[in-house]
């Protein structure tokens, strides 16, 4: 048992070591040129001076901004109207062509509109992740309302549950798997999409920082951002998985497999 | 409301809704006259001008090259890649870390690497930018499907001496296509958000390149239906893929239960 456990952690970690290893080696060894490929310590070392500048912490800070206020936009958007729209088959019916075709739309096809509408602001970052992250999580609700017990639902009423209530305790909690879901493919997508508009846009923030990089040739710092931008990604990735198993921690699906 | 008067109002809201949000969006171009926002109806005359096919071949069809050659790239890696992995634990534990750090990672970070290390703004760095994005879902999903084969059918076959490559194609593979074809679907759209950022970003050709130009030389109806244009991209790529889902998919009965949505 113990030596499994060990295992679990060794191998990945020697797996990681390997790939850095690999990585400095391609570099040192000019199988791809220094000025495309840094080595991997020259990119460490350009990452550890970054993180001591006020700079890089403002702009890490400004791309979570964008993440957190696209994302939560979206939530406080899409799961009422999500919720209206899976427990009326009317209403469903009614804005199913919209939906279908809105949804598919690449968001980063709205840049350019949003230069000439909101500007290169934090607004057009916001609008575009809030847009790309309302799908997901719209799609998601619908399908968890839709998806509830019906004789659940009849039992409540028949015992003279009212309408607010059976949404409060029976709705909601049923569909909060699918909602969850929804919101972590929606947190990815906001993040992304709030890169996106920094990047193209220049909007301040980590995408605006690559772009500069790219700009003046810089390719260390070039490297060590994307390098940045990816902890980032496993960062939020992390978090929003801990959350989705706190507000999951009564569904079966979060049980540790007894093995 | 009998029923068939309640399906009859359902039938009239889905035909309803959408033409009157068109409508409601013309007069509103109308009343705003605004160089911005263009009419619908201007829009899809400009778009029948340019796209139906005055200069489809020119943007088009370079578009549709690299997301098709990118996509097919993606799932033959991704099923390659992920078949192996599904099988072995000792494997996987070694590649989960390199996977989760490149899919969480924005793509859009990648896309100046992408032309500093391959020294391109050709076809060879859009199809590797696509491809290596739309690889995730596939690699994952047929991780998940491969892992999730009764382990009894493997064994058994092992024990009546079919040879591995036999166990692979006749057992594996069709167990997991199921969860590879929704992997796949995921992929696709991927594909079309990964050809508009790189096309975007430096090109000389194709639908997102057409997009940029517009913009920066304000060309604001060519730009509309341009946007146009890749959402009808997207969307008729969905379709296609979900017909040629229900042709391949029609002898696993279970098929609709495995790929929601």
């Amino acid at each position: 048992m113990q030596a499994r456990k060990a295992l679990d952690y060794s191998i990945p970690l020697l797996s990681v070591a390997a790939a850095l290893g690999l990585w400095e080696l391609v570099s040192q060894t000019g199988t791809i040129v220094e000025r495309d490929l840094p080595a991997m310590s020259t990119t460490v070392s350009e990452l550890w001076t970054l993180v001591q500048t006020s700079s890089f912490w403002i702009a890490f800070g400004q791309t979570v901004r964008g993440w957190a206020i696209g994302l939560g936009l979206a939530a406080a958007l899409a799961i009422p109207i999500g919720i209206a729209l899976g427990s009326s088959p009317l209403a469903a019916a009614a804005f199913r062509v919209p939906i279908e075709f809105l949804r598919p739309i690449p968001s980063a096809a709205l840049i350019p509109l949003l230069f000439l509408t909101l500007g290169t602001n934090i607004r057009s970052e916001i609008f575009l992740a809030t847009f790309g992250a309302f799908w997901p999580l719209l799609v998601q609700t619908m399908y968890g309302v839709r998806d509830v017990d019906p004789l659940a639902v009849d039992t409540a009423r028949s015992f003279g549950v009212g309408p607010l209530e059976r949404l409060y305790r029976i709705t909601l909690p049923s569909a909060v798997p699918y909602i969850v879901t929804g919101a972590r493919i929606s947190s990815t997508v906001a993040l992304i999409l709030a890169f996106t508009a920094e990047l193209f846009m220049g909007i301040p923030g980590l995408g605006q920082k690559v772009n500069f990089a790219e700009s003046f040739g810089l390719n260390e710092q070039l490297y060590a951002l994307a390098l940045a931008t990816g902890f980032l990604g496993v960062a939020i990735h992390f978090a929003v998985t801990r959350v989705e198993r706190w507000a999951l921690r009564w569904h079966p699906s979060q049980r540790e497999a007894v093995a | 409301m009998s029923a068939r008067t309640y399906r009859i109002t359902k039938v009239a809201a889905e035909v309803a809704v959408p033409i009157l949000i068109l409508v409601g969006w013309q007069l509103w171009t109308i009343s705003a006259d605004d160089p911005k926002f263009p009419k619908p109806t201007t829009i899809l005359d400009k778009f029948q001008e340019l796209w139906l096919f005055a200069q489809f071949g020119t943007h088009v069809v370079p578009s549709l090259e690299r997301i098709g050659l990118g996509f097919a790239i993606a799932v033959l890696a991704g099923v390659a890649l992920g078949v192996p992995l599904g099988l072995s634990s000792v494997a996987r534990k070694a590649a989960m870390p390199h996977i989760e750090y490149w899919r969480a990672i924005p793509p859009p970070a990648l896309l100046p690497i992408s032309i500093v290390l391959l020294h391109s703004i050709g076809n060879v760095q859009k199809v590797s930018f696509i491809a290596f994005f739309c690889l995730f879902p596939v690699l994952l999903n047929t991780i998940d499907g491969v892992r999730g084969i009764e382990p009894t059918l493997i064994e058994t076959a092992r024990s009546y001496g079919v040879p591995w490559h036999e166990r692979i194609a006749r057992i594996v593979l069709p167990a997991a296509l199921p969860q590879i074809v929704a992997g796949m679907r995921n992929s696709l759209a991927l594909a079309v958000i990964m050809m508009v950022l790189s096309e975007y970003f430096s090109s000389t050709s194709g639908v997102g390149y057409v997009l940029l130009i517009s913009k920066n030389t304000f060309q604001l109806v060519p730009m509309w239906a341009a946007i146009l244009l890749i959402g009808v991209l997207g969307y008729v790529l969905n379709l296609l893929f979900i017909l040629a889902e229900r042709r391949v998919l029609a002898w696993h009965r279970g098929w609709r239960a495995a790929t929601p949505q």
